[in-house]
């Protein structure tokens, strides 16, 4: 069983509970202006744009039209990246769950789990499924809990085919307002609504994470209704309210504008008032 | 020996410093006083080694009247008085915490202030039960924590909690945390199977606070040592009731320079010649102490059973590695593979080095070291403030070091050859204060893989480790601006940093214990 991986981190201390081996699957269902890694939007069409770029030659077209990343001469610099037209790589690989299962087990005794990131995790979920019940089934893996960290759009049967290996979901809520939402992403919310509250009933809801824009989605009655169809869900819920950060983002007109610290804090503090939750702020 | 114009010179410039307060003045005159005496008999090689800094005598003076480390049995002392002191067995908490701290200023040391404190969960454990509450603790722990730092001030001080969980040890923490003291220094000893992750996540929220504790290998110590041993100073593990007559170090990259030919070469004849020079001096220093100045003889610890010669052994430092691999490598024409730390070949080399100098030190018998079966203990030694354009121990050289993970395993496999410390130093990012289970994760992970001692530095920290010693930010600045401090460790670090820019790192630091010649 193969999967798109766009790359991994052996230690990461911000992707789930303790430490973690986070795996990047590539390509996206939605396209969130304030994305902060956009070249894992989309898969590679092989147009080639990038090759000329490559300061190292490490780029290359073979005779069947694919384009080649040979990981020995990269300097890491990322220009393919940047000249992208399409928001994507020419760095991500078909990698075998074996092949991460060996990345993964020198790690192991270090981590809590793994957790799939993206990109969105559940555009591969049969990769995640195969992946996750190979980890279970490893008498040194089998101790690691298996997270994905998702924007929320999948539909029921996503989360019902990952019932039995997966240990936590992380999910994003972008915007309880479906129109925008729907600015902010491209795509209605009613899956994500949906799959929040179907994650709580399996008891696979690990966190929600809010991501404010300043004048976008902070607005203080919109964020009372949010805490409120939270709370309905579980009102002891861990919410994580992260503020937008340029770096990494595309550009956008007119810019998108980063929430002050107080903002952030003032959420918080609504939230807080509106149910007990275990907030935390980055 | 220091000729008598010298020593006036060195003696006006001390008793006229305007930086030092005037214990300090007094403690410098004691050291400076020594060095009119002969040195010990040496020979001329292992004399000009010592000239030419090749090995290092860590300034202790031309005659060492009291064994460098010293590790006081605080639980025998509590049980049986000092008569010395003429201190009964204390009966209640208020009465142990104040035999301690008298106790502490008769235990000598190389900084002239003790280096153990205890492992003071046990010791106090006999004086604290369920009628004590956990304020009434805090509260006690509090005042003689601030007892300890303001009548030691010196961030070599250093006492033990763990492997096992205990109100006191969290009561420790939670004292640490509320003042935010660079002294006491302190070690968590830590036993997969006994240490519970919770009490492990209480120490990590305290290193986000102060930069301590330590973090040690329980088992891998007790197999070393049995079990009463102790992490001292910065970061010495040694034996309780016991400990170290002195230390001297090798400077790996200094033998490098003085070879040529083959890296075969290295390993049969240029390193044990140096070995063996360093193993003289130590002899030598050993024989001073014990033979002609007498110390365990005359002193009250070793009259009252509260230390044993038997249980002492000398350390044998080494450093500079990173330094003498790169150059073999070039030596050998692979200038390619001289980067240690990134390299497979560099680091596959290195711990040819280390297994060569452990083998060596493993031979060459030294009087008077019983704890350590009869030779010195091999130990990582992590700079002084002196060092110039050298790695600390056999650490990866600062602002080099690989990501965690490649870091840990490329140190890891150096660690058992290290049986009184090594102490690596690892850097994490703010990210982590949200997560402290990660550090719980990364702590566990290092101790399977081998690690023996080890500890993080938090990049925004008041706090930050230089040589292996904490200090905070804010006396660094006050040295600088006013050119004082109130504690002697504070002039190392603000001498190390303006060498190694070490709070500029990119991720870690280093461990040290030293006493500063000028």
């Amino acid at each position: 069983m193969k999967g798109l991986v766009t790359n991994t981190i052996k230690f990461s201390t911000v992707d789930g509970p303790g430490n973690r081996f986070v795996v990047f699957l590539q390509g996206c269902n939605f396209n969130c202006v304030a994305c902060h890694n956009p070249y894992t939007i989309a898969v590679c069409t092989d147009c080639g744009e990038c090759i000329p770029s490559c300061p190292t030659g490490a780029l290359t077209i073979n005779p069947s039209g694919a384009v080649l990343w040979n990981e020995s001469v990269c300097n890491g610099g990322d220009t393919c990246v940047s000249v992208c037209p399409y928001d994507s790589t020419p760095k991500a690989r078909y990698t075998e769950v074996a092949d991460l299962l060996a990345d993964i087990r020198p790690v192991a005794p270090f981590l809590s789990g793994i957790t799939v990131s993206g990109g969105e995790a559940t555009q591969q979920t049969e990769f995640v499924q195969s992946l996750f019940a190979a980890v279970k089934a490893d008498p040194l893996l089998s101790r690691l809990t298996c997270f994905v960290d998702s924007n929320g759009a999948a539909g029921p049967e996503t989360w019902q085919a990952l019932v039995n290996t997966l240990d936590g979901a992380m999910v994003d809520l972008k915007c309880l307002d479906p129109e925008i939402h729907r600015s902010m992403t491209g795509q209605p919310n009613d899956m994500v609504l949906a799959g929040i509250r179907q994650l709580h009933q399996l008891g696979l809801l690990y966190e929600v994470r809010l991501l404010l824009l300043a004048g976008i989605n902070d607005d203080p009655t919109l964020m009372r209704r949010t805490a409120d169809w939270l709370a309905d869900i579980n009102p002891a819920m861990r919410v994580k309210l992260i503020g937008f950060r340029n770096h990494g983002s595309r550009p956008h007109d007119p810019p998108l504008v980063e929430p002050s610290n107080e903002s952030l804090l003032s959420t918080a503090d609504l939230l807080r008032e509106s149910a007990p939750f275990d907030v935390c702020v980055i | 020996m220091v000729e008598m114009n010298e020593f006036q010179e060195r003696a006006r410039t001390l008793v006229q410093g305007e930086s030092l307060g005037y214990d300090q003045r007094l403690r410098r005159l004691a050291v400076l006083a020594t060095d009119v005496l002969p040195y010990p008999a040496i020979s001329a090689a292992c004399r000009e080694a010592l000239e030419k800094r090749v090995i290092c005598d860590m300034f202790e003076g031309h005659a060492p009247y009291t064994a460098r480390y010293i590790l006081p049995d605080y639980e025998k002392a509590i049980r049986q008085g000092l008569s010395y002191l003429e201190l009964p067995p204390p009966t209640d908490l208020d009465d142990a915490i104040s035999f301690l701290q008298i106790m502490y200023g008769h235990v000598p040391s190389v900084t002239t202030y003790p280096v153990y404190l205890g492992d003071l969960d046990k010791v106090l454990a006999p004086f604290v039960d369920s009628e004590l509450a956990d304020e009434e603790l805090d509260r006690k722990l509090r005042r003689f924590w601030i007892g300890i730092d303001r009548l030691i001030p010196d961030a070599f001080a250093h006492l033990d909690i763990g492997p096992h969980d205990s109100r006191i040890a969290r009561s420790i923490l939670r004292v640490e945390r509320s003042l935010r003291q660079s002294v006491p220094n302190i070690t968590l000893k830590v036993d997969p199977a006994l240490t519970p992750d919770d009490l492990i996540e209480d120490a990590v929220r305290t290193v986000f606070e102060t930069g301590k504790p330590h973090f040690v290998n329980h088992p891998m110590m007790v197999a070393d040592h049995g079990e009463r041993y102790a992490a001292v100073s910065c970061y010495n593990s040694l034996k309780i009731g016991g400990g170290a007559h002195t230390l001297a170090r090798l400077n790996l990259k200094e033998v490098a320079l003085r070879h040529s030919g083959s890296s075969d070469e290295f390993l049969d004849q240029t390193l044990p010649n140096y070995v063996e020079l360093t193993a003289e001096l130590i002899e030598a220093r050993i024989r001073s102490l014990v033979e002609q100045q007498h110390f365990f003889d005359t002193h009250w610890l070793a009259a009252e059973g509260l230390i044993d010669i038997e249980r002492f052994s000398a350390m044998f430092g080494i450093f500079g590695l990173a330094e003498c691999v790169n150059l073999l490598m070039s030596y050998d024409g692979r200038e390619e593979a001289a980067r240690y730390g990134h390299n497979a070949e560099a680091d596959a080399f290195s711990r040819r080095i280390v297994e060569r100098v452990a083998e060596l030190v493993a031979a060459r018998p030294m009087p008077y070291c019983n704890g350590g079966a009869g030779h010195c203990y091999l130990h990582s030694q992590s700079g002084i403030d002196l060092d110039h354009n050298v790695t600390a121990g056999t650490r990866i050289p600062v602002g080099d070091e690989p990501a965690m993970f490649e870091h840990i395993t490329t140190c890891a496999p150096h660690h058992r050859y290290f049986a009184s410390g090594i102490s690596d130093i690892f850097h994490v990012d703010e990210t982590a204060v949200r997560n402290p289970r990660a550090l719980v994760d990364i702590i566990r992970g290092a101790f399977i893989s081998g690690m023996r001692d080890f500890t993080f530095n938090l990049d925004s920290n008041e706090f930050v480790r230089i040589t292996g010693y904490l200090v905070r930010k804010s006396d660094l600045v006050s040295i600088a601006d006013r050119g004082s401090a109130r504690h002697g460790s504070d002039f190392l670090a603000a001498a190390a940093e303006n060498e190694f820019h070490l709070t500029q790192r990119a991720v870690k630091r280093v461990g040290c214990h030293e006493r500063d010649p000028r």
